[in-house]
């Protein structure tokens, strides 16, 4: 049995299985969802949007049926995980999700209950099924995505938050999904959907760890819907394992007068592909996007973003830099689409690559597709390798060559992780690329 | 009359000047495509055995493929079945000379603004006159040949330099690149070939002049220019067509090869009718162009102004093969009204220290839709490989769009890449600053407009720039407002 | 030649021109001076016809017609050159194919044939000398990398080859050192004759100077809020504008 049949099967087993919740319109949708993903497959080859990540060649010699059973679990290796992430005195809610599943007592929430609902999917079915009923897999996305109907079709497990009208939410809410394979392969398929009503505020950040040297696949699905004039910042975080694959989408839907803010860093992993897709649904929205992929070994990163403006006079900024060093790959396809109705658009987007190594390779592909005339968008792409010139500049100055290189890839990087909200994430982050930037030179 | 006066009036016409359809008699190949028509073509041409299997190959291979579909235009199927694949003037002898071409068709050209008369002609540009799917004349022959340089129909050239034709023809374009090359390959009916002898500096320009007149026929040329080592030509293309209410197909392949230290500047100004304000008729325009700078120091360099045809779907590319090869393109495509374009460049980096450079300029107006698609790719060993890519969209309208669909790949860290890209629409300010000039609404757009494609309208040879500039004004008449 | 009666306009909700009387006949040079925001920009544009600005009241005949009624091309051929205070660059188009356009139409508009390119070359080369412009400027992008005085003379050499009626210089001076200032203002005293007029905008007297007006008024808040001669500029340099403020708001 090939892995997407194998899929099939476990989504027939778990509709039998059943009870309940059958008749409830958002049922109706996660059968459409497989409906789908039976008619599209994995993506082929030829796939536009995959050909440069043949991520289905990977998964199907990765992963089997056999593997796709809940995994057990070592718990003391994820909290020794848990404690060397997230320092002690950080103010913060955690929610850790191990090989698919909430881990109640490894959790924590601080923020007051009616400052925001946090709570596993699993509970918000029932506890929250109006909310459920109105956002759970709503959003049409801007292209059909073989990932996204199977993460809707298999959805079990996730976060759920619902930040009420006009609340600030204090804390950030952590979650960290982690992929234990100490004991064989794991697969999981986390499903969360953060919703923030009219002039909300809330951030949060979504890391993916691996512990264990076998394969692990998270196939993630995050909904964000933010409301009028509300705010949300969110980050994604890859401090993979060498032996982990991804396949990710965050699907953003903003109303009038909101901001939204998208931070993905990407460090290692096998094969890693995030799908950022946001939505200007209403006039006066605001959103920016940065990324960093700074990859070595093997890695390979696969970034799709895409912004459609669907009103006018909407705003939106994107940055994504990549260092790809050893035999990495890189991949960025960044879509702006600008609808008839988006007069007075203001769109940018760039994209900067460097490459380390004749064996490193970028492939990108920035693209604009443009309906309305009164607009200002642009794009740029660049590859190519540290300049030269100030690399000399720093050298007459008396910095070595290894430094010099170390503090000009530093401050390539610097762009986008100043963007980055909390400062412990931050300063991890560097802290993993000076590591790197030291022992490369 | 000033240059400027002559495009304004010109604007203040409309639609499409060279619709005109010439009264000659025609001889044709019965509608329809199978192995017989390819070997009427064939025989019609009086083509040795081995082009014909040449011919064949590519039919069979066509049967295989299926019509592309990942462009972003779209249009009605096209029924391959309902096409005259082969149809040309009657004539009861190959014309030895000018004196015995039909006088229509002399005249057809004429009323095209192209003379054949090699007196009354601008002695810097030699012309061959392709007239549907054969080569009416050839101008300057004997001066060039002189040079060493042959010029000629691509029939006269299967007759006359087999070999050179044997050697080069789908070396650049294979026969089975793809689903219009390989139909081209199979019904091919004329063109031009152009040779470049070792160390020639060609003296004048050279032209095809292109000519779509019977109804229901395609027009397949297929051109191949070779540039010898440190030769230099530069080659002009033009193209028109009666206005007819049904779809036309044109699927040409042009092939450039440019050996060691050769040069090759190609430029094209197209225009097949674009259909009327409706969308209803029009050329369907699915062209494969591509050069090689087969040997170190190499430069091939195209430069296009697409104003006409209902669809274009092109991609003039260069293979950077030898070290140090240069590789450009200069774009403008203009559509207005219902017209569709899909059309950019590819650049393919395999040789040390190559160069490219990109320069697109889309104009849309009315209810067009104007892609730039384009590839940049660098392999491994091009150590030092340099590209930059300029790709602005101007709109004007706000039911036209613009799209932008770049391809960067890079396999080689030295290599420095940049793309940039743009859209806009005319500035407000600037079309008031006009006006308050006294120049009225669609001058100032012409001019703006004008301005805006300057860097591509540069690189075409002076006669063409100004025809160029003319039918810049001409396409996008109406687009405001 | 122009006279305008209870002109006003607004742009977008805001009143800006609040009922403005000027005659201007021909021969005369009238400056029109002001505190920024007070609309002088405004009534410029007006006259020139830019559409972000709704004229809701008033009227404005010009040489017997109704100049409001005219698009700005129209107005251009009639002979009504504004002097703009941004020029704007247009990429591309160089200064000497624009000027050859806007003449000939100017031309064909007054029954006139075109100028041939000979003709047009040594019409530019007398005017060049007014203004002390290069060649080379000329031939590179309109108003593209000029500096800001390169911009205002460029205006003025516009000027000099339309030959308007009436020329109105919005803040032609400002950005401009002492030379260029004069440069400017020899060319436009050059230009100056018992058929046309010219309407100076500005918010220095220190033009006025160079470019002496037979009449100066003072607009505030959308009016003109006291007329006189060239001693009014003088008066106005001494005391500023506050002296206006006060007084109007007094008596306001």
């Amino acid at each position: 049995m090939n892995l997407q049949q194998a899929f099939i099967t476990q989504y027939k087993d778990r509709e039998t299985s059943i009870n309940g919740q059958g008749k409830t319109a958002w049922h109706q949708r996660r059968k459409a969802a497989f409906a789908d993903f039976e008619k599209l497959g994995f993506p082929s080859k030829k796939d536009e949007e995959y050909r440069y990540t043949p991520i289905t060649r990977a998964l199907e010699r990765e992963f089997t049926a056999d593997t796709l059973a809940d995994a057990p679990i070592n718990e003391a290796l994820v909290k020794e995980l848990i404690q060397s992430v997230i320092p002690n005195d950080v103010q913060a809610n955690q929610l850790i999700f191990v090989n698919g599943q909430f881990q109640e007592t490894l959790s924590n929430i601080i923020s007051p209950s009616d400052e925001v609902k946090i709570m596993p999917m699993s509970q918000a079915y029932q506890a929250h099924s109006e909310l459920i009923e109105q956002y759970f897999a709503k959003q049409p996305g801007i292209q059909p995505d073989s990932f996204v109907a199977l993460n809707t079709a298999l959805a079990q497990e996730g976060l759920f938050i619902h930040v009420p009208k006009n609340k600030v939410v204090e804390a950030p809410i952590l979650t960290y999904f982690i992929s234990d394979t100490t004991q064989g392969t794991s697969v999981a398929t986390p499903r969360n959907l953060y919703i923030a009503e009219t002039g909300s505020k809330v951030s949060m950040v979504e890391s993916f760890h691996t512990i264990g040297t076998d394969a692990s696949y998270q196939n993630a699905v995050s909904e964000i819907w933010v409301a009028p004039n509300a705010s949300v910042h969110y980050t994604k975080l890859q401090p993979e394992s060498t032996k982990a694959y991804h396949t990710g989408t965050t699907e953003v839907h903003q109303s009038r007068d909101s901001r939204f803010t998208a931070v993905t860093i990407s460090l290692q992993g096998a094969m890693l592909r995030n799908n950022l897709n946001v939505a200007l649904d209403d006039e006066h929205c605001e959103t920016h996007m940065y990324g960093l992929y700074m990859l070595n070994g093997k890695t390979h990163v696969d970034n799709h973003t895409a912004v459609d403006h669907r009103k006018a006079n909407s705003f939106s900024n994107e940055l994504y830099k990549g260092i790809m060093d050893d035999q990495s790959r890189g991949v960025f396809n960044g879509k702006i689409y600008v609808r008839q109705d988006a007069q007075k658009t203001n769109a940018f987007q760039s994209n900067a690559n460097i490459l380390l190594t004749n064996e490193a390779s970028i492939d990108t592909k920035p693209q604009l597709e443009i309906w309305a005339d009164d607009v200002k968008c642009s794009h740029g792409a660049t590859t190519g390798q540290i300049d030269k010139e100030q690399l000399f500049y720093l050298r007459t100055r008396g910095v070595s060559k290894e430094q010099a290189t170390a503090i000009l890839l530093r401050a390539f990087a610097g762009d986008v992780l100043e963007n980055i909200e909390l400062d412990f994430i931050r300063t991890q982050v560097e802290e993993v690329i000076d590591a790197r930037l030291n022992s490369n030179f | 009359m000033s240059k400027d006066n002559q495009i304004l009036e010109e604007f203040a016409q409309s639609d499409y000047k060279y619709g005109f359809e010439s009264n000659i008699e025609q001889e044709s190949a019965p509608k329809g495509l199978n192995e017989d028509t390819v070997r009427f073509i064939s025989a019609k041409k009086e083509e040795p055995e081995w082009l014909l299997e040449w011919r064949l190959k590519a039919y069979r291979h066509w049967l295989t493929l299926k019509e592309p579909t990942w462009h972003n235009v779209s249009f009605p199927d096209i029924d391959y079945q309902d096409i005259i694949y082969y149809a040309a003037p009657k004539q009861k002898v190959r014309p030895k000379s000018l004196d015995e071409v039909d006088p229509e068709l002399l005249d057809t050209f004429k009323r095209l603004g192209i003379s054949l008369d090699e007196q009354k002609r601008l002695s810097g540009v030699a012309v061959d006159a392709v007239f549907d799917s054969v080569s009416v004349a050839t101008t300057f022959k004997d001066k060039l040949a002189k040079l060493g340089i042959i010029f000629c129909s691509f029939s006269e050239a299967v007759r006359e330099h087999p070999e050179l034709i044997r050697k080069y023809i789908g070396s650049v374009v294979p026969a089975g690149d793809n689903y219009f090359a390989a139909l081209n390959s199979a019904v091919f009916s004329d063109g031009s070939f152009c040779y470049i002898p070792k160390g020639v500096r060609c003296p004048m320009e050279l032209s095809t002049y292109f000519r779509i007149n019977a109804a229901n026929s395609g027009q397949f040329e297929r051109t191949l220019i070779v540039a010898e080592e440190g030769s230099y030509v530069s080659y002009l293309e033009g193209c028109t067509a009666p206005m007819r209410d049904e779809n036309q197909l044109h699927a040409a392949v042009v092939e450039l090869y440019a050996a060691k230290d050769a040069e090759i500047k190609y430029s094209t100004v197209q225009n097949w009718y674009p259909g009327n304000k409706e969308g209803k008729g029009g050329i369907y325009n699915f062209v494969t162009k591509r050069g090689i700078c087969a040997g170190d120091h190499a430069k091939i360099s195209w430069t296009q102004v697409e104003t006409g045809s209902a669809i274009t779907w092109k991609y003039p590319s260069c293979i950077l093969k030898g070290d140090h090869s240069i590789g450009e393109f200069y774009s403008v495509a203009v559509t207005n009204n219902r017209q569709q374009a899909d059309t950019g460049t590819k650049m393919i980096h395999i040789g040390k220290n190559t160069r490219s450079r990109i320069v697109s300029k889309g104009v849309s107006g009315g209810f067009s839709q104007n892609s730039y698609r384009g590839l940049v790719k660098v392999m491994k060993r091009a150590e030092g490989a340099r590209n930059f890519s300029q790709c602005d969209s101007l709109l004007m309208g706000d039911q036209c769009g613009a799209h932008t669909f770049p391809y960067i790949e890079s396999d080689n860290s030295s290599a420095h890449i940049e793309h940039e890209a743009t859209t806009s629409k005319i500035g407000e300010d600037q079309i008031f600053y006009c006006l308050q000039r006294g120049i009225d609404e669609e001058d100032a757009v012409a001019l703006i407009v004008n301005g805006y494609c300057k860097e591509v309208l540069n690189q075409l040879p002076m006669e063409f720039a100004v025809e160029a500039q003319k039918l810049l004004a001409l396409t996008l008449e109406g687009s405001v407002g | 030649m122009i006279k305008i009666t209870d002109l006003h306009a607004r742009v977008e909700e805001k009143e800006i021109l609040k009922g403005i009387n000027l005659e201007v006949k021909a021969g005369e040079v009238h400056a029109i001076m002001g505190p920024n925001g007070s609309g002088k920009s405004t009534l410029a544009s007006v006259l020139a016809g830019r559409e972000e600005f709704e004229v809701t009241g008033g009227s404005v005949q010009y040489m017997g017609q109704d100049l409001l009624d005219m698009a700005p091309e129209e107005r251009a051929r009639e002979g009504i050159f504004l002097a703009f205070q941004y020029p704007v660059e247009i990429p591309g188009v160089s200064t000497t194919n624009f000027l050859k356009t806007a003449v000939n139409q100017i031309r064909l508009h007054k029954g006139q044939d075109s100028l041939d390119a000979v003709s047009f070359l040594k019409m530019m080369k007398e005017k060049m000398k007014l203004v002390d412009i290069d060649q080379s400027l000329l031939s590179r992008s309109l108003n593209e990398g000029f500096s800001g005085g390169e911009k205002k003379r460029n205006e003025i050499f516009q000027m000099a080859m339309l030959e308007p009626t009436l020329a109105i210089l919005d803040e032609t001076d400002s950005g401009l050192d002492i030379d260029a200032l004069r440069i400017v203002a020899n060319g436009v005293n050059a230009l100056r004759s018992e058929d046309n007029a010219t309407i100076v905008v500005t918010h220095y007297q220190r033009l006025l100077d160079y470019i002496i007006p037979d009449f100066v008024h003072v607009l505030y808040n959308g009016q003109i809020v006291k007329s006189g001669t060239k001693e009014l500029a003088m008066e106005l340099e001494e005391k500023g504008y506050d002296w206006i403020k006060e007084t109007v708001d007094v008596t306001a």
